[in-house]
């Protein structure tokens, strides 16, 4: 008998990924560093690490610290900066056979507009924008925690992104579909969230805090409820796809996340644990597809009875 | 170096053997052919110590490659928080998920005297040091000193007593038995080689200091709080001499094992 061939192909505007499983920028540094685990083509996408108009060094050690079920950061956004990331980064990814999605980063509108113009002149697959950061034209407030600001980031970029544009939500807000549907009316193509969590740590015998950036971003396992919360309710707002992401490590989580309507996903701190996690996820997703007789991909998304 | 001696992998081992060395500190030999092979004295795996696929613990530890052997490798870990304790009631014949070889250890210095200098757990990448320089180098002359803060903190000295030919001494805090003092204390004034150090940061910012004064080549192994162990997450940070313009050092990648003169001045 002729086995059908499952569809896991998903897309987002016009951009097609060969299956929903994609990384999460900064967890997943520029897919070189995978290499040796996994076979980086099997994914659907990679999101590499996020990027600025200039090299950040980031911020003081101690920058990571671990929690129950999951981890608090403060890298403070290091990277290499744009110029070395075209002329150092982009021949790498290059090589790849799979979408390599650049996460940009920035401390006003103007910076990111830049950036987003600069890179659509690579062959970057897509970019995506991480709002979380503070704009510092207005006083610091994350751009990501304001509609009106989302709105006008998202517009504004828009114009000079010739890629799929997807933005990333941040979670530390009080109502994160109001975001999501001014980044839509914005003008992008997809949503992804979460971003981790405002947490903190502290050292009883110290009395110091365990991160010297005080406070610090919460992901893993432990973060995973709310952003599938999170995700649903974003998904029966807006009609642009959704992409899933926190504490995703196992094929039931992706399968969670795509009930609720995401028609991605992306692995952060689950590949800092185990580097192949991703790959084997591909591969797990597609069993499960076929053991249950699940032809496209698409019959399970959003297919949640409430 | 080859290309395979790069290649890191996640593995499964079976325990081999686990023992208790002293009241807290437990030595663990793995089966692990790959990672036994390309491992070079220094490098460290990432371990897993969370049992049944449970997310807590969540991250790996890393420990230092103690010994290898063909086919083996021997981890030795102080139980100091839930990991090092989950791992130290591993049974021998359980399994158990390691990443490595990972980071960049010591670079061996030709013709040389050899002074492997440890203090507490820093002895533990030493053992591997100290077999790797004997097998390369015959001749040369391997000088081991060791410090902990007693006795009873003093474990695996007899592995280096097994090498051929290598010179050890001991010193404790607090006189319980070698030399009672600190391990700097036993490296001679007028000195002349090549020290590879592990230990303790005041420690190794002495023997540092000491090793400028002395100009000696001198390594140290350097230890932070990390993620991935493989250069993902940029958690190990790490600052330099040439911080202002380079930006931080990434202890899994970069290190962990530095020369000391580029992360002190
Ligand atoms: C490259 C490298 C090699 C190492 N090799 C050895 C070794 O051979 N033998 C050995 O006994 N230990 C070694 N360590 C230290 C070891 O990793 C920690 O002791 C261990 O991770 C603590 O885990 P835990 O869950 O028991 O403690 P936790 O409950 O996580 O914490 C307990 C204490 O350990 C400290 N700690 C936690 N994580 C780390 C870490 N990644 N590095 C340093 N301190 C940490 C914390 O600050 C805290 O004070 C090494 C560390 C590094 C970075
Ligand atoms: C070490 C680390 C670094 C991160 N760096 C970035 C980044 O540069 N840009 C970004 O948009 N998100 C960054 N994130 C957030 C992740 O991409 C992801 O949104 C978050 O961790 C939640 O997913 P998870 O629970 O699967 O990790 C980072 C997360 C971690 C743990
Ligand atoms: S521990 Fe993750 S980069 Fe070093």
């Amino acid at each position: 008998m002729a086995v059908k061939k499952t569809d896991l192909a998903v897309s987002i505007g016009d951009w097609k990924l060969k299956n929903p499983i994609m990384t999460a920028s900064g967890t997943f540094g520029y897919g070189e560093e995978f290499a040796d685990y996994l076979d980086v083509d099997s994914l659907g996408a990679i999101v590499v690490k996020g990027i600025s108009l200039l090299p950040r060094t980031g911020n003081p050690p101690p920058r990571v610290v671990e929690t129950s079920c999951g981890m608090l950061n403060a890298i403070g956004l290091e990277n290499v900066g744009l110029e070395r990331f075209i002329s150092e980064k982009i021949p790498i990814f290059e090589k790849y056979k799979t979408g390599v999605v650049a996460n940009i980063l920035g401390d006003s509108i103007d910076d990111y507009c830049r950036l987003a113009e600069r890179l659509s002149d690579t062959s970057i697959t897509a970019i995506e924008v991480n709002i979380s950061c503070p704009n510092v034209k207005k006083g610091g407030v994350a751009f990501g925690t304001d509609p009106k600001m989302a709105y006008d980031i998202t517009r504004a970029v828009r114009k000079k992104c010739s890629k799929p544009l997807i933005i990333k939500l941040t979670p530390n807000v009080t109502d994160i579909t109001a975001i999501a549907l001014a980044a839509e009316e914005g003008g992008a193509d997809a949503v992804s969230l979460i971003n981790t969590l405002l947490g903190m740590a502290i050292d009883i015998k110290s009395r110091r805090p365990k991160l010297a950036n005080v406070v610090g971003g919460l992901s893993g396992p432990a973060i995973k409820p709310i952003a599938l919360r999170m995700v649903w309710q974003v998904c029966n707002k807006v009609t642009i796809p959704v992409i899933g992401i926190g504490g995703i490590s196992r094929v039931e989580d992706v399968l969670e996340f795509l009930l609720a309507g995401a028609t991605a996903v992306q692995i952060g701190t689950a590949n800092l644990v185990d580097p192949n996690v991703a790959g084997e996820l591909v591969v797990k997703l597609t069993a499960y597809l076929q053991e249950n007789k699940i032809e496209n991909i698409g019959q399970l998304i959003g297919s949640l009875e409430v | 170096m080859t290309v395979d001696n790069e290649k890191q992998i996640r593995a499964v081992g079976e325990i081999k053997d686990i023992r208790c060395c002293s009241r807290d500190i437990f030595e663990i030999v793995i089966a692990q052919s790959s990672i036994s092979r390309n491992a070079q004295p220094g490098q460290f795996v990432m371990v897993k110590t969370a049992v049944d696929k449970s997310d807590d613990p969540l991250l790996r530890r890393p420990l230092s490659i103690h010994q290898v052997q063909h086919g083996v490798i021997s981890l030795l870990f102080k139980v100091v928080g839930r990991g090092t304790k989950l791992l130290a009631s591993f049974k021998q014949g359980d399994y158990v998920d390691i990443l490595g070889p990972l980071g960049k250890g010591f670079a061996v210095e030709q013709q040389t005297t050899h002074f492997l200098i440890g203090g507490g757990m820093g002895i533990a990448p030493l053992l591997f040091l100290a077999e790797t320089i004997r097998l390369e180098r015959p001749a040369e002359k391997i000088v081991i000193l060791l410090g902990a803060r007693s006795r009873e903190e003093l474990v695996a000295v007899d592995g280096f007593f097994a090498i051929n030919g290598v010179e050890v001494k001991i010193a404790t805090d607090d006189g319980s038995t070698g030399h009672h003092g600190l391990v700097t204390e036993l490296l001679p004034g007028d000195a002349v080689g090549a020290v590879y150090c592990c230990g303790p940061w005041p420690m190794m910012k002495a023997v540092a200091g000491l090793c400028r004064k002395q100009e000696m080549e001198c390594q140290v192994s350097i230890e932070t709080m990390m993620a991935c162990g493989m250069g993902a997450c940029l958690g190990c940070a790490v600052q330099g001499v040439d911080f202002i313009e380079n930006g931080y050092l990434h202890v899994c990648k970069d290190g962990p094992v530095f020369e000391a003169r580029k992360i002190w001045l």
